[in-house]
């Protein structure tokens, strides 16, 4: 028995790294499990069942599209209506992370008070839960692409990278998020509007190039700005992303994933006695 | 006690005795839980205190300078009144609870069986819980699969029961089958907080057995029982715990009639079962 645990006051400050990224990634099957169970069981008790994995994302894009159509005063046509949805479900499912991150260890407290864990996982749980979901919105986006007549071309291969960023800068603010709402419980309540006035300041319902004068100025305060950006211009139309973007993009993502693991980290073992 | 001794003590020599290796060491751990008064957290009432100068934290000194050595092999039960700091203790040997100060020292792997079902999803079938419980507790996927069918044969459900969803489970199926995974986990250390009293009398008996098993093996085992026969019964040594501190340490029957005493109850059927 080598194996030798030596627990001693909490002083803040992060754990030992080494041992706890060992403890974390011997754990990465329960994450994934987690995650599998939380889609298993979500969608049981509807008569449409798993169904509504797709259907969600597509009814929510169609609502916005006829909204920024009526706003426009004429249809959009095909390339908007591809457009809203390659954002959307990037968006949604950025936002489920989110939210679903930020209550993660609160709705947690009895596994956390009866189990020993990295508890970074429960996080890493529910934002592997929001990207099972969106998959296969993806494959709908895939039928939308050809119907309305977009180009098919290998440089929306470039579209991985802004997806993995996204999933990257998601996770880093689900954990940050999830520590904080531990503290301050009123985070939760205000996410939700948070999120919707952050899908209407990113390139969503309007294009990258639309942002003009006072505007401007959400190319480099917003986030998902260049990530939302970067992914439209590769998926919707089929072309490499600008530099700047995947630069901005990722320069954030690292950021949020370092302060987020930061503040989980250091707070962590507090936990038990916060719920 | 034997002759062997009293001529080694006759000659001089002190009797010699190898130690078992230790397995917990606890020095002066005190743990102490602040405990806000106010139910949600938040920032408007911080604001609203703040201004008032009032503070609302009130400190739960659960654990108030208990220290104690464990060797390996050894079965401790712990008494004492409800709330005098057994589950507090069981959750600090566990590294659920970081000690407020003091430190702890364990040899070894725990598996913790502090509330039933902890990890368990009721929608999920026994057999898909039994993973989940297991990577819960940190095993890999093959090492469950390895062990399904000893966990599943212990429990002694039944295979249809096993694929059924555990909502369907009487209070009693679901505490064997979360017993029945905490005790196959193979650990060094089991911690097993009032667990017993779920089962019907065959099950107990076999939980008995079980546990004799892994100490057998030279496990440790903490079992923290209102059930006082259960105490004498099954260990080696006990400890008395009230308001936060060792009152007694050492044989069971001994302990176990002081805090009868303290009690003020006699040996009646009641105290003799677990209820």
């Amino acid at each position: 028995m080598s194996d030798v645990q030596v627990y001693t006051p909490f002083r803040g400050g992060l754990p030992r790294l080494g041992p706890y990224a060992r403890e974390l990634w011997a754990r990465r099957q329960f994450a994934l499990e987690l995650a599998r169970t939380e889609i298993r069981t979500e969608n049981t008790g509807t008569g449409l069942g798993q169904l509504w994995l797709v259907l969600n994302p597509l009814l929510l894009a169609f609502v916005y599209y006829v909204l920024t159509s009526i706003l426009s005063g004429k249809p959009g046509g095909g390339a908007r209506l591809a457009h809203i949805m390659a954002g959307l479900f990037v968006f949604y499912f950025f936002s489920s992370a989110v939210v679903g991150g930020a209550m993660s260890i609160l709705s947690s407290s009895r596994l956390i008070l009866n189990t020993a864990f990295p508890k970074m996982l429960l996080p890493i749980s529910v934002v592997l839960v929001s990207f099972m979901r969106f998959l296969p919105s993806l494959g709908i986006y895939a039928v939308v692409h050809v119907v309305t007549g977009q180009p098919v071309r290998w440089q929306m291969l470039w579209g991985i990278v802004p997806l993995v960023l996204v999933l990257v800068f998601a996770t880093g603010l689900a954990m940050l998020l999830a520590t904080v709402n531990l503290y301050f419980r009123d985070t939760k309540s205000f996410l939700p509007y948070t999120m919707r006035v952050w899908l209407y300041l990113s390139p969503v319902l309007w294009l990258p190039e639309q942002v003009r004068g006072s505007l401007a100025f959400l190319r480099w305060a917003n986030p998902l700005f260049p990530l939302l950006g970067s992914w439209s211009e590769a998926v919707v139309e089929g072309r490499a992303p600008q530099a700047w973007m995947l630069g901005a993009g990722a320069a954030w993502a690292v950021v949020a994933l370092l302060v987020g693991a930061w503040a989980l980290l250091s707070r962590e073992r507090e936990f038990a006695v916060r719920l | 006690m034997s002759s062997l001794s009293a001529s080694e003590a006759f000659l001089g020599v002190p009797p010699v005795e190898i130690p078992a290796p230790l397995s917990v060491r606890v020095e002066d751990l005190h743990v102490t839980y602040r405990a806000s008064l106010e139910r949600r957290p938040t920032v408007a009432r911080r604001l609203r205190r703040l201004g008032r100068g009032e503070r609302v934290v009130r400190e739960v000194h659960a654990l108030r300078g208990v220290s104690f050595d464990v060797l390996q092999g050894q079965v401790v039960g712990v008494v004492g009144a409800n709330g005098a700091g057994k589950s507090t203790l069981m959750r600090a040997l566990a590294g659920i609870l970081p000690p407020t100060q003091g430190r702890i020292e364990v040899h070894g792997r725990v598996s913790t069986l502090l509330a039933l079902g902890v990890g368990f999803n009721a929608k999920l079938t026994g057999r898909q819980n039994v993973t989940l419980g297991g990577l819960a507790a940190g095993l890999d996927r093959e090492e469950i699969a390895r062990r399904y069918a000893e966990i599943a044969d212990f429990a002694e459900l039944g295979e249809d029961f096993m694929d059924m969803p555990m909502l369907t489970y009487s209070s009693g199926m679901y505490a064997r089958l979360a017993f029945s995974v905490a005790v196959h986990m193979e650990p060094d250390i089991l911690i097993v907080d009032e667990a017993l009293s779920t089962g019907d009398a065959r099950f107990k008996e076999k939980s008995f057995a079980r546990m004799q098993e892994l100490c057998a093996q030279a496990r440790t085992i903490f079992l923290v029982s209102h059930g006082l026969s259960t105490i004498t019964q099954l260990c080696t040594e006990a400890m008395w715990i009230d308001k936060g501190a060792l009152v007694e340490r050492g044989d069971p029957a001994k302990v176990v009639s002081a805090y009868r005493r303290f009690l003020k109850v006699g040996a009646t059927a009641v105290t003799q079962e677990d209820v």
